[in-house]
């Protein structure tokens, strides 16, 4: 279990002081395929660095099983990093850079040997143990420095975007291989990515960054289903806004007159709402059409675009007072309910499916 | 397919002819004195046939042998000091954030570099004669300080310009994986580095068997190298003798070019 609790991080000091972390605690469980998902410069890598203590945090503590490791050099921790660039020495083969961390810890030729040995079958590099690093491809590579990494079976092992690199059929494929590793070590992995399809597809849990701070920590489902942000809301998948103002309070849910006219009933964001006019998300594919202006029908409009895409079809639509509002449907044989380019419609949303988010 | 535009070097008229004027200039008088070398005749400049005289003679030549054994001794001792110092130096200014006063401390290290010899070889006599005068050793082993000294820029560029290249992540990479610093300079570092401390070391030799400036002021008296006794000669009497000597330095130093891009052809 890592605890990290009030992380700050500023680089620099006077006119240039950039704070890369500001007071950042979140709690990765043991086991855990943990995985830091925000745009480019928020903070990941930095995070993972004080993680690794290759910075130290300028306040905050960082504890792994409750021992404070802020104080032990990175070549104290039982901590491995997959960088990403890889960083395999280009001086020795394969098999000697899957080998160094246990021969940096003195532990004997015959178990080097034979763990380098399981470790090569394990991301099934064995006919190239003795390949220098230059002379294999990306893919390999980066199974080279997973293995590495994985060698001296560190309680936590640290993915800073270790697939970016890959292409779109290597990456699907080393998805699945980290899971399987995952899965087989028991290890914890703490993964760092901006691609929220990943996140999505491999963590149990995932922590939505921006600006130096984590917004938000919850499984794939949490995330996607009830973001407690615009801005985790915006960042992951499509989603509709709309506003309007606290009009009741119903245990879990919140009912909220729209400014568009009706009502809605959304789930209450962690924490309290911040005033009486809220913003309310709306997944496209939570919505559903019924009869306009019928009891069922949450909000009224026309349909402006309609997107076949195969599996789904994508609605534009636009509300009574100009709102855009996007809707998706599966396209299953027994589909009914359609609409055609023009149409006036209503949309129904569920009890309970939209979110109300916290700013 | 268009021409390239913008300024061509090579487009330019008369720039063979530059090229090759420059070339001859360079290397016409190196031939020359390595032909004379194999003069059968006393002259160095009257060709009288082919012949080993020169350099059997120098050969036999006891006080060549003993300039050059020194001038060996001393190119292999200061350019080890010099090369360690400088990997030392290096480290020092490379692996780590930057910080103020860079430029000053980067110009001291290259001081050799920059201020004229002449000015560090009188600065030298007059600093080591303060030290023989309150120690009284007059011996040899000023002139081995003063090489180790001013071979240090000289073996210091070529490792700082390896350091400067070479992927910090490597060894953040190595003590991620347990690597004390000791051991992740020793295993990492250290053989990545190797390229930039051999270049450094032999251009720091090469500049050591060259030096004439300095040592002809810190030398104690009746040590020679093999260029202040050529130097020596050359008031006196010119033989082929003293072309003969420059050929095998001159091989010296060109055999060391090869081997060491040979070394590094094979690293890549
Ligand atoms: N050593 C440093 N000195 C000054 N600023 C830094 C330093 N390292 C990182 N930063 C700044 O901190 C911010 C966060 O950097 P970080 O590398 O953690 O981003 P990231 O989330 O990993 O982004 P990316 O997805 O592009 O890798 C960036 O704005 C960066 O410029
Ligand atoms: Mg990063």
């Amino acid at each position: 279990m890592i605890e990290i609790d009030s992380v700050s991080k500023v680089f620099g000091s006077g006119a240039t002081a950039f704070t890369a972390l500001n007071d950042v605690s979140v709690t990765i469980r043991e086991n855990e395929f943990f995985t830091l998902l925000g745009p480019s410069g928020c903070g990941k890598t930095t995070l993972l660095r004080t993680i690794a203590g290759f910075n130290a945090p300028s306040s905050g503590s960082v504890r792994l099983d409750g021992e404070d490791l802020v104080a032990l050099p990175p070549y104290k921790r039982p901590v491995n990093t997959v960088f990403q660039n890889y960083a395999l020495f280009p001086h020795m083969t394969v098999a000697e850079n899957i080998g160094f961390g246990l021969d940096m810890l003195n532990r004997p030729k015959s178990e080097i040997k034979a763990t380098v040995a399981e470790m090569l079958e394990l991301v099934q590099m064995t006919p190239m143990a003795d390949r220098r690093t230059s002379e294999i491809s990306g893919g390999q590579q980066q199974r080279v420095a997973l293995a590495r990494a994985l060698a001296p079976r560190p309680k936590v092992l640290l993915l800073d975007e270790p697939l970016s690199a890959l292409d779109y059929k290597l990456r699907k494929g080393m998805q699945v291989e980290l899971k399987r590793l995952q899965n087989e070590t028991g290890i914890t992995f703490v993964f760092v990515t901006h691609d929220q399809e990943e996140a999505l597809s491999m963590s149990d849990r995932i922590a939505v960054m921006s600006n130096s701070r984590i917004l938000q920590v919850g499984s794939p489902h949490d995330i996607y289903d009830h973001p407690a942000e615009r801005f985790v809301a915006e960042f992951i998948g499509e989603t509709n806004f709309l506003t309007g103002k606290i009009a009741g309070q119903e245990g879990e849910t919140l009912r909220v007159a729209l400014d568009v006219g009706g009502e809605i009933i959304a789930r209450q964001p962690p924490g309290d709402p911040a005033g009486q006019a809220v913003t309310v998300a709306v997944r496209p594919e939570h919505a559903h059409f019924c009869a306009p202006d019928s009891a069922e029908a949450t909000v009224t409009g026309e349909v402006s675009n309609v997107v076949y895409l195969g599996t789904d079809t994508h609605f534009h639509l636009v509300l009574s007072d100009g709102t855009p509002f996007a809707l998706r449907l599966q396209n299953t044989p027994e589909r009914a309910a359609d609409a055609k380019l023009g149409d006036r419609v209503g949309i129904r949303v569920a009890p309970g499916v939209a979110q109300v988010l916290r700013d | 397919m268009a021409e390239p535009k913008g300024f061509n070097v090579k487009k330019q008229h008369g720039f063979t002819t530059i090229a090759v004027l420059c070339f001859l200039l360079l290397y016409t008088p190196i031939i020359l004195l390595v032909l004379y070398s194999f003069n059968a005749g006393t002259s160095i400049a009257i060709w009288e046939g082919f012949s080993w005289r020169w350099y059997i003679s120098t050969w036999g030549n006891e006080q060549v042998k003993e300039a050059a054994l020194l001038s060996l001794w001393l190119a292999i001792v200061s350019s080890a000091v010099a090369t360690s110092v400088a990997v030392l130096a290096a480290l020092a200014t490379t692996r780590r954030a930057p910080y103020k006063g860079q430029t000053v401390v980067f110009a001291i290290i290259n001081q050799p570099l920059m201020v004229p010899e002449i000015v560090t070889a009188v600065a030298l006599l007059i600093f080591f004669a303060l030290i023989k005068n309150y120690t009284g050793y007059t011996g040899g082993a000023y002139l081995f300080i003063a090489h180790s000294a001013f071979c240090v820029p000289f073996a210091y560029m070529p490792i700082r310009a390896r350091l400067q290249g070479m992927d910090l992540t490597l060894e953040q990479a190595a003590s991620d994986l347990y690597g004390t610093p000791l051991r992740v300079f020793r295993k990492v570092t250290l053989p990545l580095l190797w390229p930039g401390i051999l270049a450094g070391a032999m251009l720091a030799f090469v500049i050591s068997l060259d030096d004439v400036v300095i040592t002809e002021f810190v030398k104690a008296a009746g040590q020679d190298t093999l260029p202040t006794y050529m130097l020596g000669q050359l008031r006196r009497v010119v033989t082929p003798e003293v072309n003969a000597i420059s050929t095998v330095l001159l091989a010296i130093s060109v055999t060391m070019v090869i081997v060491y891009f040979i070394l590094n052809q094979r690293k890549n």
